[in-house]
């Protein structure tokens, strides 16, 4: 046991030589925003975790669908009452991983192929981001489109032409070095 | 404890897969507390208030109405001939506090209240289990039908009421409200009515799916008038969410709308066939 010790050990210590290899936000920000003849929607979520391994390239960000904040209260009832049922599903979630992560802080561009799940749905997305690096940042920024029926969200008719079909979501991440 | 520091070594000696970040977000989510919202789609449970207030700069238009009792049958369509209208104002004027004015024209009342959530139900660090809200309501009524001898002053016509509402949600679609309840009334109409009215109201509604609920709510009072004859107020009905709006089917004992009248003047045996056909509309903009 002790020799397994000594092994995971000095892991361990290898592995803080390259140990700024996490970084992490918890104050990522995320708005979504739907466009329809009726009206505009708009929400925003400044409470994002998102944490990057850059050892690896992997990536994981949580969204508590709560934490979206609505121009209307009630809208805000509504989405979390009636369309993502946020007692039932609370998180929105992204696993998935960076592609060409070697060279992060040379790249401008990148893309990330992973899985979001929201509302209890799971999808395979790849999202492209404008992505800024320094020892200390790691800056991601983008936008993608989500189609609502895609994730068993149910629209009823009668406000079908307030809702857009397919929403956008903008995110901003500044993921700074993560010490345990 | 050797256990642990084997695990925790274990976990820095390999590489993150995505996987372990997730849980490692879970372990860095910053725990708070979560209020329990939306414990009723309305303000209104049916006849009587909820725990719900309208948020801030919130402004709702209320329109109600009960038709006459379904059992004077085919003459007067089931009571549809006959209703009790009362339209209302009622504005956030913080997140927790809601004012509202309305008009009844049965006894063409006027009435004014003041709804404060005092205390909310949370999950979480600090959980609490119920929710509690004060109401407190005056209400005039400038119908002349008081006794012919009695010329009743401006301070005559008023009533008071007073609510604690306390409720929980259960579960996602069970809520349940108790309200102990005060009425006073500066004139009455025979000596031996009490000034002073206790009741305790029971209040309740399911969820049959995201946007429709059943609703249930009965007022027992403790104290009666006896210039009538009084029943409590009992009342069932379905609210129907579309947008904007709650709106509210209602089948009740009680014609009118506001406190002081359904919880101690109704006179109607539900049972009996003696059942108010009505409804609450309300647009929030």
């Amino acid at each position: 046991m002790k020799t397994i010790y000594s092994i995971l050990l000095l892991l361990l210590v290898a592995n803080t030589s390259i140990a700024q290899n996490k970084y992490l936000t918890k104050s990522g920000k995320i708005t979504f925003f739907s466009s329809s003849p009726m009206e505009d929607i708009k929400a925003e979520n400044n409470q994002v975790l998102s944490i990057i391994d850059t050892s690896n390239g992997n990536m994981a960000i949580s969204i508590l669908m709560k934490s979206f904040h609505f121009e209307k209260a009630l809208m805000q009832e509504h989405f979390n009452e009636n369309y993502v049922e946020s007692d039932k599903f609370p998180k929105a979630t992204f696993k998935g991983k960076i592609t060409d992560f070697e060279s992060l802080s040379t790249l401008e561009k990148i893309s990330i192929a992973g899985t979001i799940t929201i509302h209890g749905v799971s999808k395979q997305i790849t999202i492209q981001a404008a992505v800024k690096k320094t020892d200390d940042l790691i800056s991601l920024k983008g936008d993608f489109l989500v189609k609502v029926a895609d994730f068993n969200i149910e629209i009823p008719s009668v406000v079908a032409k307030n809702i857009a079909k397919e929403i956008k979501v903008s995110f901003e991440l500044n993921h700074k070095p993560y010490k345990k | 404890m050797k256990k642990l520091v084997f695990i925790f070594l274990l976990g820095f000696s390999f590489q993150f897969s995505a996987q372990d970040l997730m849980d490692l977000l879970d372990d860095e989510t910053p725990k708070s507390d979560e209020i329990v919202t939306s414990t009723f789609k309305g303000t209104r449970i049916l006849n009587g208030h909820s725990i719900e207030n309208r948020k801030k700069k919130e402004l709702e238009f209320v329109i109600s109405h009960r038709f006459g009792r379904i059992n004077l049958g085919i003459e007067e369509l089931f009571g549809l001939d006959q209703s009790n209208i009362r339209f209302a104002f009622e504005y956030g004027l913080t997140d927790n506090l809601t004012a509202g004015l309305g008009r009844s024209s049965f006894e063409k009342t006027y009435d004014g209240f003041l709804k404060y959530s005092l205390l909310k139900q949370k999950r979480g660090e600090n959980s609490f289990p119920f929710a509690v809200s004060l109401f407190g309501s005056i209400a005039a009524q400038t119908l002349e039908s008081f006794d012919p001898n009695f010329e009743p002053t401006f301070s005559e016509r008023l009533f008071y009421v007073g609510q604690v509402l306390i409720a929980r949600k259960m579960s996602p679609s069970l809520s349940v409200q108790l309200t102990p309840t005060f009425v006073h009334r500066n004139s009455v109409a025979l000596n031996a009515d009490p000034h002073d009215i206790f009741a305790l109201g029971f209040g309740g509604r399911i969820n049959l799916n995201k946007r429709v609920s059943f609703n249930a709510e009965y007022y027992y009072a403790f104290d009666e008038l006896v210039s009538l004859t009084i029943t409590n107020s009992l009342a069932f009905g379905v609210d129907i969410e579309t947008g904007g709006h709650v709106f509210q089917i209602i089948l009740s004992n009680s014609i009118t709308m506001i406190e002081k009248s359904f919880i101690t003047e109704t006179t109607g045996d539900f049972f009996g066939g003696d059942i108010h056909f009505g409804f609450n509309i309300s647009r929030t903009f």
